[in-house]
Parts: C-alpha cells; structure tokens; sequence
C-alpha cells in the first residue's frame, strides 16, 4: 500500500483510496507532535529541499518541522537570497538541486504546472505548495483532514467556499478534494472572481450569502489577495466586507454548529470579523496543527521506503 | 511460493492456560504490580495485552493500564520491503517515565520488532524498566534480544512460517505453523 507516484502535484490525480490512504497516516502521525521528545527516526539520512519563490510562513515552517520530526536534513532556499535573481531557469536550479541529491524538493512557484516541470525532469520526489492559481494539495488535505476529524465522515457533508474562487488555488484543491471524498460544495463570492463554467467542477453557485452559508457544514473563508487589487474586482474593500465578508450577525444565518475554516493569513475584518477570527466556530490554529501531521504523512508516504 | 500443509501448535485452551500463567508470573515477579504498565505492540500484541491485563486484575484486583505501540516508523527495513506499511496510531495513555514496564507481542522470531519497539517506548520516556511477554518463541534470533516470559518455545526452521490468530483480531483462535512457507530472510 502506497501512493502511485513518486510525486504529489494535484488533487485532480489522486484516487479517492489515497486520499484515504493520506489522512489515515496523518491521524497515526499527530501523537508525535504530541510528544516530550518530538521526533521519530523514520526519515534519517533523506534529504528534503524547501523551494519558495513565493513568500510563505505556514506552509514553509510546517513542511520543515514536519520534515525535522521525521529526522529528515531540511533545507530552505529562498528564491530572493538565490541565484533565482540573476536569472537562472527552473529546469536549471532543478538539475543543478537534483546534482546534490535530494529525495524531496517540495516547490512553491507563481507559475501554474512549475512543479510538474520539476517532476519531469528530477528522479527526486516533488510535492507542490501551490503554483499560481493552480493547486495546493496539502492544504486541501490538511483542510479535509481537520473536518473529517470534527465530523467523523466527509461524505454528504455540505460545504461553502466563499472569496475569491477564480484566483484560489486553495479552493481548486478543495473542490476536488472535497467532492472525491463526497461532501457537496457551493461557491459564492462577487461575479468578478467566479470562473465561468465552474458548475462544471460539481459545485454549485450561489446568489446571496445566505444562499451560501444556510444549512451547510463547514464554511471555507478564502482570503482577500490584497496583492491583485490592481485588478479592479471589487470596488472597495469596505464594500467586499460587507456583501462577502463574515461576521456575527450574519453567522446567524447558519447552523449553530457551523465549522468556519480559512487557509490564512486571515485579512481582520476583510473576509472574518475580528470577533469571529478569534471565535470558537473557527478551526484556523486546528488547521495549522493538522497541517504538519498531513505534510508528515506524505513525507512518509513518498520517501518512506 | 510453495505450500506443502501446515498444522496447529497451539489451539484456543492451550493460548489461555499459556496467557494464565504468563499473568501468574508477571503477578509473581513485580509482587505489588504498582506502577506496572502493559504496553502491546500492533496489532496482536495489543489483544494480548488486553487478555493478560484482564488475567492480572482477576488474581491481584485493580486495574492494569495498558497502551498500544505501532513501530513501524521504527523500522529498520523500510528501504528493503516491496510494500510499504500502513502506519497505525500508536496509544499510550500514559507517561512510561519511571514506570514498570512490559512489553506484549505474539511471536518472538529474529527480535528487530523488540529492537524497534524499545526505541519506541524509550522516545516517550525512561521507564524504571522494561521486561518482554511473548506468546511463542520460535529461534533463529538476529539481534542480542531474550524474553523475560515465554509462552511455548517452538525449534522451526526459517522457511517455516509461524501464524498466531486470535478471536478479536481474525475471527479465530489457534496458531498455526505452515511449513515450506515463504522463504525466510
């Protein structure tokens, strides 16, 4: 039992029995972050290669204290301080990363399909953190394993998405994710940034944020990309808080039990009112926490044997 | 692979009256049984450890906490076996630091499991110590490992193979032995 390829690059091409597969490994590997001594021999003498050309704290740090607690060398190259600026390609920073012989190189990149040009062209393992508007696997799976966990099962679970869905490669991984497992999805945000045909995923589109957050399971937050308001998809930020964003009153629209996740970094009182950010409805810092156990377990699962 | 028959070593009433007194010496040896742990490695060990817990309650009283271990990420042959295991949760409700513990599984064979489990158990604390309980010991040992408590020693040879099933965890009790198994290492 395994994962098919050496490489994780998608949720698109994973088979519902990985996934599975992915998150029953992560619940065996949370009690070690649990633990006086926080570490395992498991992964001792592999080498693991954080590669970011964009900026990151939680995926980074938890890919490399997920690495560390499985005894793995991790090392961090940041593309600001690298040869990156002087113009060196990606297919050569690959070759020349693969001469030292690492086993993982874990890539996040702003181009969509980067990682699978690194996978293409290095024998080590690749695990993409996001790659442009693409996809990000591990936080669909670390996002999937904190509700199974809350709810036990994810199928017939209802789930809002609620942002910026054209821009997010979170919700991309989530909505395949989320519908291999066999919850049902619904989207909602401004016009400007729902993709056209995106009923052709299996979601479903709503209107209002009622619409949107009646009777569902789990609420996703996607964050406001303050970075691409040159782009002119809504007017102003007060205006996008007040049709999309969430606070209390609005909360009430939904059921009391409600489960509010977001991938952070959250925009205060953009996307989530202060007093829900830091309300118990929300699973942010349980994210986080999930996050190294899942990026634990793929380790595992890719350069384990 | 070639399978010539296999017979039954051991049946249900001889894995009882062996997991008896495995209990009686364990009862014997750490008289007032405080600060004794059971801990079973995954997964037969574990049933085990649950019989043998029930066993002591039954001739001291009181109850005997016992944990699950999964030592897979101990492992030292990750790298040279075809199919790569599941990992289960390992559960240990309590701190093994200072405590007196025994270690549970139903074959005893080339004694890397033990290997891996110590390291296991010593990465969550120091016990005071640690003693092994294992339901048959079938020889041919690769690393410097005893058992403090032996159910049945059984000479097989390494072609051999040794199948301990239980009631909870295959639906039958007996262990069996099938000869001219899958070669051994």
């Amino acid at each position: 039992m395994g994962l098919k390829s050496k490489d994780l690059l998608t949720i698109e091409e994973l088979t519902v029995e990985e996934i599975s597969l992915v998150l029953d490994t992560a619940d065996s590997m949370k009690e070690i972050s649990t633990r006086d001594i926080k570490k395992v021999p498991t992964l001792r003498g592999k080498t693991v290669i954080n590669l970011f050309y964009e900026p990151s704290t939680r995926t980074r740090t938890s890919f490399e204290i997920a690495g560390k607690r499985l005894s793995a060398d991790v090392v961090n190259i940041s593309t600001s301080t690298s040869s990156v600026v002087k113009g060196e390609t990606l297919k050569d920073t690959g070759k020349n990363l693969q001469a030292m012989n690492p086993d993982l190189v874990v890539i996040r990149h702003p181009a969509p399909g980067a990682p699978k040009i690194l996978a293409d062209n290095l024998s080590s393992s690749i695990i993409n953190a996001g790659d442009g508007a693409h996809e990000h696997p591990t936080q669909a799976l670390l996002d999937i394993f904190t509700i199974r966990e809350r709810k036990g099962h994810l199928d017939r679970l209802e789930v809002a998405i609620i942002g910026d869905i054209r821009h997010s490669r979170v919700a991309r991984s989530n909505i395949y994710a989320l519908s291999k497992t066999g919850a049902k999805v619904r989207v909602f945000g401004p016009h400007t940034m729902i993709p056209p045909f995106i009923e052709r995923m299996g979601v479903t589109v709503c209107a209002t944020l009622e619409e949107a957050i009646k009777d569902v399971d789990v609420i996703m937050m996607l964050r406001i990309q303050l970075e691409r308001q040159g782009d002119f998809l809504f007017p102003t930020l007060r205006e996008y808080s007040r049709f999309f964003g969430l606070d209390l009153e609005k909360l009430k629209m939904a059921r009391p039990d409600v489960m509010i996740m977001h991938p952070g970094p959250i925009n205060r009182g953009v996307e989530l009112s202060p007093e829900i950010a830091d309300s118990p409805y929300t699973l942010i810092l349980d994210q986080v926490t999930n996050g190294v156990a899942v990026r634990m377990a793929l380790l595992y699962l890719l350069i384990g044997k | 692979m070639k399978q010539t028959g296999y017979k039954v070593i051991m049946d249900r009433e001889d894995i009882d009256r062996i997991l008896t007194r495995i209990a009686h010496e364990i009862v014997e040896r750490n008289r007032d049984c405080e600060e004794l742990y059971l801990i079973g490695i995954r997964k037969r060990g574990v049933t085990l450890a649950q019989r043998i817990s029930e066993k002591i309650k039954g001739i001291k009283g009181g109850e005997i906490p016992i944990g699950a271990l999964d030592i897979t990420l101990y492992r030292d042959d990750l790298s040279e076996i075809d199919a790569q295991p599941v990992i289960k949760k390992t559960e240990i409700p309590f701190s093994v630091k200072g405590k007196k513990i025994i270690l549970i599984d139903d074959v005893l064979y080339t004694g890397r499991t033990i290997r891996a489990a110590l390291d296991g158990i010593i990465d969550l604390g120091r016990p005071q110590f640690i003693q092994l309980a294992i339901l048959l010991d079938r020889g041919h040992r690769e690393l410097p490992i005893r058992a403090d408590y032996i159910g049945k020693n059984i000479p097989t040879s390494r072609k051999e193979l040794v199948e301990v099933k239980l009631m909870e965890d295959d639906g039958t009790e007996e262990v069996i032995l099938i000869e001219e198994g899958i070669d051994g290492p």
